[in-house]
């Protein structure tokens, strides 16, 4: 396995689908290689500022939508 | 918010999501959680929005990237030497400080990556990774295979990862 096929791999890794043969090829690949491993690593940082996104406060505007919603609802 | 890329558009889509929601309240029967049920009709009405839009908007997919989910490999080719190990390698993240990595611009910077992205991608990284969803939840509410699911995903987070490298650099 050469980087250029280890990038394209890093989805399938961290998702945990590889079978164990290409898993062993990726794990070795990577541990003899700065560039993956950083690559790796700044994938799973990706994903962590990505969930920070779902604690952003809604606009106020659609809050309020979703209040009045909410509120009407329950009086049906 | 993410979904759609816009906030008038995102305002318009939740507040015709609540009312679907309210209106089919006596058809869930409680078999999927009830967060999986909304988020499945706010993708509904999200969806039929977008398509109602490039109806009144021909032109308007020419401004986007094509929303192609395979061919062309996530990192640029010319980043790597002829035997593909990496000629121009991803720079190390370990001199920048903890807080600037995780600091609330770089969370800026990721929203307006996952934004730029064509829908198809954008759909399904806000779904696994922002909501949170399980892949297999993913790609049941997106009506997609499991492998499609991935395609997108990793060429998603790729392009994230992209903007994060240009915005640290």
């Amino acid at each position: 396995m050469n980087c250029r096929q280890v990038v394209e791999l890093m989805t399938d890794y961290i998702e945990g689908i590889l079978s164990t043969d290409e898993r062993a090829r990726f794990e070795e690949h990577i541990a003899g290689c700065d560039g993956c491993r950083a690559y790796l690593a700044q994938m799973q940082t990706a994903r962590h500022l990505a969930h920070r996104l779902a604690d952003e406060p809604l606009p106020e505007s659609i809050e309020r939508e979703l209040l009045d919603a909410f509120r009407n609802w329950r009086r049906l | 918010m993410t979904y759609v890329g816009d906030r008038g558009v995102a305002e318009d889509v939740v507040q015709e999501s609540w009312l679907t929601c309210v209106r089919s309240l006596d058809r869930f029967e409680g078999r999927s959680s009830l967060k999986t049920w909304i988020f499945g009709i706010v993708i509904n009405v999200a969806r039929s929005r977008r398509r109602k839009e490039s109806r009144i908007l021909p032109f308007a997919s020419f401004w986007r990237r094509a929303d192609s989910d395979e061919g062309r490999p996530t990192v640029d080719r010319s980043r790597f030497g002829s035997d593909g190990m990496w000629q121009s390698g991803p720079p190390s993240w370990d001199s920048i400080p903890e807080s600037k990595i995780l600091g609330d611009e770089t969370v800026q910077q990721v929203r307006a990556a996952i934004e730029a992205l064509p829908p198809k991608q954008r759909e399904v990284i806000v779904l696994r990774d922002v909501a949170g969803f399980e892949a297999g939840e993913v790609s049941s509410l997106l009506g997609i295979s499991a492998a499609n699911e991935r395609v997108r995903l990793h060429r998603a987070r790729a392009a994230v990862r992209q903007a994060l490298e240009e915005y640290l650099r």
